[in-house]
């Protein structure tokens, strides 16, 4: 708990990766996604989001981005660019230029598809239940 | 002098502003989730606030990752409204009320809270949404606003004991100040909601329904849930909640329940929404 003085900021950190499907945005991710999350800020802009959508190669190779990220980034592969510290928000940006709602974009992130996503949000969501942790499994 | 009449928090989903924006609230999606603000607008009419200190997250809009302010105090006389990839949304421009921020900034870091103040700012969803909520489309915002941006995103982020002293912090800055002015303070975000991986769809009502109760009891129990608790049980995302302490925490030690709505969902999230006043 970050209140408590007896623990660590590596104890703090740790038990972020005790959540099952979860990446959190720690400045780990924050470094190693730096590119790709500035690259997803420029799709704020009408201009840019008129050249990437011209020829995305190219726009993506004006960016210090790995070639694994900018596949990632041309599959729209959002666990993979999860993978690569790209942050959400961030990629919101792109499956918004890309005209997708946030929802049906979260749902390529999961096991279901977006008609079984949707229809699992009207039912109540997802259940935490099993999905707090890995090593409690509760 | 200033005083902090009531408290309000609110989810701020993207989609409420579309829905808003298309004139689709009233459908049969949105409804039941407009509907649990209907009191709420009524009452805001009666109520009449000068400025709100609205507690957000900028969602990357404004704030990129070369700058990364914890907490950030909107200093300007207007903030404009952010393109998030599909052009602005048709709102009026935030205005600003330049003299009682800089106060509240001064106050802050006197007592310990280093504050960024910024005074060029564009606002996006996490600050437009709760107005359209509470104000529906109006063609000027009817309040002054002061925009409390907090980073949520980025860890770590400020603990739930920070923002609870946080807001105590504001309610004495805006005490001292000296025009009669009636202020609120909105907190918004959450509530349950992962936006992200295998997990996203996540949502947990009665979580949700315990911190609303916290928030209503004058046990402060709420500022010491750990950042991790907020993950496990409510999603990456629901860790936006943390400031609907900063809200609570400037209403003191006892408060009044006026309304609360709780539906899910809405697009990832479930919403939830409260009104609060100190109860002295």
């Amino acid at each position: 708990m970050a209140d408590n003085p007896a623990h660590s900021i590596h104890d703090y950190l740790a038990e972020f990766d005790d959540i099952p499907g979860t990446r959190v945005y720690t400045a780990a991710r924050a470094r190693k996604g730096y590119w790709i999350n500035q690259f997803a800020m420029s799709m704020m802009k009408p201009e840019n989001r008129a050249r990437f959508k011209q020829d995305e190669r190219a726009y993506l190779d004006e960016w210090d981005i790995s070639e694994e990220g900018k596949q990632a980034l041309l599959r729209r592969d959002y666990n993979a660019l999860l993978d690569l510290g790209g942050n959400i928000y961030f990629l919101s940006k792109l499956f918004s230029a890309d005209g997708i709602p946030f929802a049906e974009a979260c749902s390529t992130m999961t096991d279901q598809t977006w008609p079984e996503y949707r229809q699992m949000m009207l039912d109540g969501g997802r259940s935490p239940v099993g999905l707090r942790s890995i090593k409690g499994g509760y | 002098m200033a005083r902090i009449t009531a408290g309000v928090g609110s989810s701020h989903v993207p989609l409420l502003g579309v829905a808003v924006d298309q004139g689709k609230d009233r459908d049969d999606y949105f409804s039941p989730i407009f509907a649990g603000y209907d009191w709420t607008r009524e009452w805001e009419k009666e109520q009449k606030p000068d400025v709100i200190v609205l507690v957000y997250n900028d969602h990357a809009s404004y704030f990129d990752m070369n700058i990364v302010p914890t907490f950030a105090i909107g200093c300007a006389e207007r903030f404009g409204i952010c393109d998030e990839g599909w052009g602005p949304r048709p709102v009026p421009d935030v205005e600003g009320h330049p003299d009682l921020a800089w106060h509240i900034a001064q106050s802050l870091i006197l007592d310990d809270f280093d504050m960024t103040i910024v005074n060029k700012l564009d606002v996006d969803h996490g600050l437009t949404v709760p107005l359209s909520m509470m104000f529906d489309k109006p063609a000027k915002w009817p309040v002054k606003v002061i925009p409390l941006a907090v980073n949520v995103v980025t860890y770590p982020v400020p603990s739930g004991n920070r923002c609870w002293l946080l807001g105590e912090a504001i309610k004495k800055a805006v005490e001292s100040f000296p025009e009669d002015l009636n202020v609120q303070i909105w907190g918004t975000g959450g509530m349950s909601h992962q936006l992200q991986g295998k997990r996203a769809g996540l949502l947990n009502r009665e979580w949700d329904n315990k911190f609303l109760d916290m928030l209503e009891s004058d046990s402060d129990e709420a500022r010491f849930i750990p950042h991790i608790e907020y993950l496990r049980e409510t999603g990456s995302e629901g860790i936006e909640m943390v400031m609907w302490l900063i809200m609570r925490g400037a209403l003191g030690k006892k408060v009044k329940t006026l309304h609360r709505h709780y539906h899910i969902p809405c697009s990832n999230t479930a919403i939830g929404h409260i009104v609060l006043t100190p109860d002295t």
